[in-house]
């Protein structure tokens, strides 16, 4: 491929791979996503390739590997270009059916659409599935329509067009003021205004300057920046290119974890695709703008994901915080100024310069401008990615987009903001979803997860989960940090297992308090917020664990037994049979009984109990009932029954 | 199914190579370590003493890295890895039961390797196939929805 050297000539090849590219061609495009390909798809893709070869289409259909769009309660999930037909839980056996009905005879097999769980109404096409219906997807809608690997795929859809605009038409200076103008605030956590980071840099003293991607998304339950990167990579190269120009900057990192080897694929192919078309490299697009790119692989660390934390691993070294007296915008990499902004938001940045900031702004609340990507997890009926515009209620989140809780559960709470965030009881769900509002409630954006939490979640757990999480990960340099996180770990372990005393919240609080005010970054900062916000909203859950040792959820081992109600234990042998420690006694007539010393509170005979027999109890904060006499536990069966 | 992975079975050219390969950069330690654990599963001290000659970084300066970041292991590891999710959406999901029952299963707990050599358990926070959950892994093959029972299974099948 010869280098591109002007916007003309990108436009001219832009026609030429239009031209050859035609619009009626079948094309069946399969997520090829982490959470598909763990679902199969590769053995999807296999059996489709097998039956357009059996057909002799090769030449007539294409297929395409595209990343995630997102429904990965679906998948595999499968769309079919002219029509975009959306197939879901697509199955290797499914293969023959798609190319014979629909690609041959251009018929839709029905029962592999979706449904409507509600109306028993089935859709078509990706538009009218309520899972998507109700987000505004301006960043993942692309990614079921391109093969991340092909960046024609990517220039068909208008790529690398921004980048155009900017060293044609725009001076760093213009650049730097539409970003600002759009208010567009780092996706990353903060919500730090991203143009206002941009400019401190572009000020800072120095020659030498660098522009860094946060992919080092270690948020537990979040994976929209790996979406991005493995789906749509050059939008997010392209974002860096255009920060960098208008920063200043001549050299960039992706900071990707390595636990997503095929995100650091997908990219460093981009890095190595974008160099040949010359929008890397020297004298871009004709300019005189020089820009090159490496990919970092973090190593596991989840407090290397905070920026001077990063900026210490992109160095070879450990990755800790620094005090932060001096912005790394200032003072970065090898002490030189360096921008990190997360993935989603350089993604944003093309869009902004196409579109305009006018057009962004018009999106959002007043605060938070654009939409935004959640990992929409845990106890709700449509798990997955789901990209809405800021301002959206979280009750339409969870309930249009998300489809509900599933099992006919009652809603508890819902955890925004990773390890950092807080839980947010049923009384706010009509609060708008924006940087400031959740923070105001006590929780935070943080980098988008969405953990919904039911009726059997305990809220005390869940703020130990954390707690325990955050234990691991904080490095231990700095003291409030280090020994506050453990301390209130403590107690709430202590708490989880009955062993809470009075005095034990007040206690949290106190020591939440301090290890806000004193941490050094904004882990230990934050560390506090799942305490915090779940006593807050939550309080009569850690009463019910000191005072009743009773744990409402069920969900505490220490504090629950299991227990078979006699008058309604058929003597099925089920139970007993599964019992993996072999703690239930009893027999084919005779009722069964849990040996509290032996059982391990594992919940398998609650499970595994008949729902019509409905025998097995769970008990907190209350005696296990004595066993029967060994005469009433047999059970003398009628004549019809056998 | 995996090649069974001798302790210490990499040798001094191929860490040459993959140092090379590198540029004897000093600054992508981290990146040469990454590279020697995947090919290896583990950093034996002989392994650490070549990087730290090599790139000319003190060992100590390495082992603090190779202990500070989790991709990293100083210990050989089993033939068979088994990895257990328990990010936030496991978690709720009922992770830890599944956690609970492997480590029973195995008769080791998370980070240990059983004495046969056979099987190393991990925990990790978050795979990101959280519509899974919760999600047990072995040798990379991924199983998600998985009842404690059914992980037993799966362990079982394993030779």
């Amino acid at each position: 491929m010869p280098k591109i050297n002007s916007p003309a000539e990108l436009e001219k090849l832009r026609k030429s791979i239009l031209s050859k590219r035609d619009p009626n061609k079948p094309c069946i495009a399969i997520c090829t996503g982490t959470g598909c390909l763990a679902l199969g798809a590769e053995k999807v893709v296999t059996a489709l390739k097998e039956e357009i070869k059996k057909h002799g289409l090769e030449h007539k259909v294409d297929i395409k590997e595209t990343g995630c769009p997102g429904f990965c309660e679906r998948g595999t999930v499968v769309v079919i270009y002219p029509e975009e037909i959306c197939y879901l839980q697509v199955q290797p056996e499914d293969a023959g059916e798609i190319v014979s009905q629909t690609i041959l005879a251009r018929k839709v097999i029905d029962r592999l659409l979706y449904v409507d769980p509600a109306t028993g109404e089935k859709a078509v096409h990706e538009s009218e599935i309520p899972f998507y219906k109700n987000q505004m997807r301006l960043l993942i809608g692309n990614n079921i329509k391109l093969d991340p690997k092909s960046i024609e795929d990517y220039l068909a859809l208008g790529g690398y067009s921004a980048l155009a605009k900017v060293l044609s038409q725009m001076t760093p200076e213009q650049v730097l003021e539409e970003v600002k103008k759009s208010n567009l605030r780092g996706r990353g956590g903060g919500g730090f205004p991203a143009g206002r980071k941009w400019e401190e840099c572009r000020n800072a003293p120095g020659e030498v300057r660098y522009v860094i991607v946060n992919a080092d998304e270690g948020d537990p339950g979040a994976f929209m920046d790996r979406a991005l990167l493995e789906g749509n990579p050059h939008s997010v190269l392209e974002g860096l290119i255009i920060g960098a120009y208008a920063i200043g900057s001549h050299e960039g990192y992706i900071y990707v974890r390595q636990e997503y080897p095929l995100a650091v694929e997908n990219v460093t192919i981009a890095i190595k695709q974008a160099e040949e078309y010359g929008f890397l490299g020297q004298n871009i697009l004709g300019s005189d703008f020089d820009f090159k790119v490496k990919v970092h692989r973090g190593a596991g660390a989840f407090v290397s994901g905070e920026s001077s934390a990063l900026m210490t691993a992109i160095e070879g070294r450990v990755g800790e915080p620094r005090p932060k007296y001096i912005h790394t915008a200032v003072k970065g990499i090898w002490d030189k100024p360096s921008n990190l902004n997360n993935v989603e938001t350089w993604a944003n940045v093309p869009l902004i310069i196409n579109k305009g900031a006018d057009w962004f702004t018009r999106i959002g609340t007043a605060g938070s401008k654009g939409t935004k990507i959640f990992s929409l997890v845990g106890k709700v009926n449509n798990t997955g990615l789901v990209e809405v515009p800021m301002g959206i209620t979280l009750r339409d989140v969870i309930y249009k987009v998300g489809g509900g809780i599933p099992r006919g559960k009652k809603f508890k709470a819902v955890q925004t903001g990773g390890p950092s965030g807080g839980c947010i009881p049923e009384e706010q769900l009509d609060m708008p979803v924006d940087f400031d509002e959740l923070t105001k409630a006590g929780s935070m954006m943080g980098s988008g997860g969405m953990i919904v939490m039911d009726e059997d979640t305990c809220m005390v757990d869940v703020a130990r989960y954390f707690l325990n999480f955050l234990t691991d990960e904080s490095c231990g340099k700095c003291v409030p940090c280090r020994e506050g996180i453990r301390q209130m770990l403590k107690i709430l372990t202590n708490i989880t297992e009955g062993k809470g005393k009075e005095g034990d919240i007040e206690l949290l609080e106190e020591l939440a308090e301090v290890t806000k005010d004193a941490s050094l970054c904004a882990l230990g900062r934050t560390a506090a917020n799942p305490v915090l916000s779940t006593i807050h909203y939550f309080r009569d859950e850690y009463e019910a664990h000191i005072k009743q040792k009773r744990c409402p959820a069920y969900s505490c081992k220490q504090l629950i037994s299991y227990y078979i109600d006699p008058n309604k234990c058929q003597a099925c042998m089920i139970c007993l049979k599964q019992c993996p420690v072999g703690a239930i006694a009893g027999g084919k007539n005779q009722i069964h009984v849990i040996d509290q010393e032996k059982c391990t509170k594992c919940g398998t005979c609650f499970e595994v109990c008949p729902a019509r027999f409905g025998a097995v109890k769970r008990l907190s904060g209350e005696p296990v009932p004595p066993p029967i006499s060994e005469e009433a536990r047999i059970i003398v069966r009628g004549s019809k029954e056998r | 199914m995996k090649k069974q992975v001798k302790a210490g079975a990499m040798d001094g050219d191929r860490i040459d190579k993959i140092i090379d390969e590198y540029q004897g950069d000093a600054s992508l330690l981290i990146q040469v370590l990454l590279e020697i654990q995947r090919e290896n599963h583990w950093l034996s001290k002989e392994a650490l003493e070549k990087v730290s000659e090599k790139l000319g970084v003190p060992l100590s300066r390495i082992q603090h890295v190779a202990t500070f970041y989790k991709a990293f292991s100083l210990i050989p590891k089993g033939r068979h890895e088994v990895q257990i999710c328990l990010g936030t959406a496991c978690h709720v999901r009922g992770g830890p039961r599944i956690l609970d029952r492997v480590e029973d299963v195995l008769g080791i707990r998370a980070g240990e390797t059983t004495t046969d050599m056979k099987f190393t358990l991990e925990t990790v926070n978050c795979l990101g196939c959280c519509a899974l959950g919760p999600v047990m892994v072995v040798d990379g093959k991924y199983h998600g929805k998985i009842a404690p029972t059914k992980a037993e299974e799966v362990l079982k099948s394993c030779d």
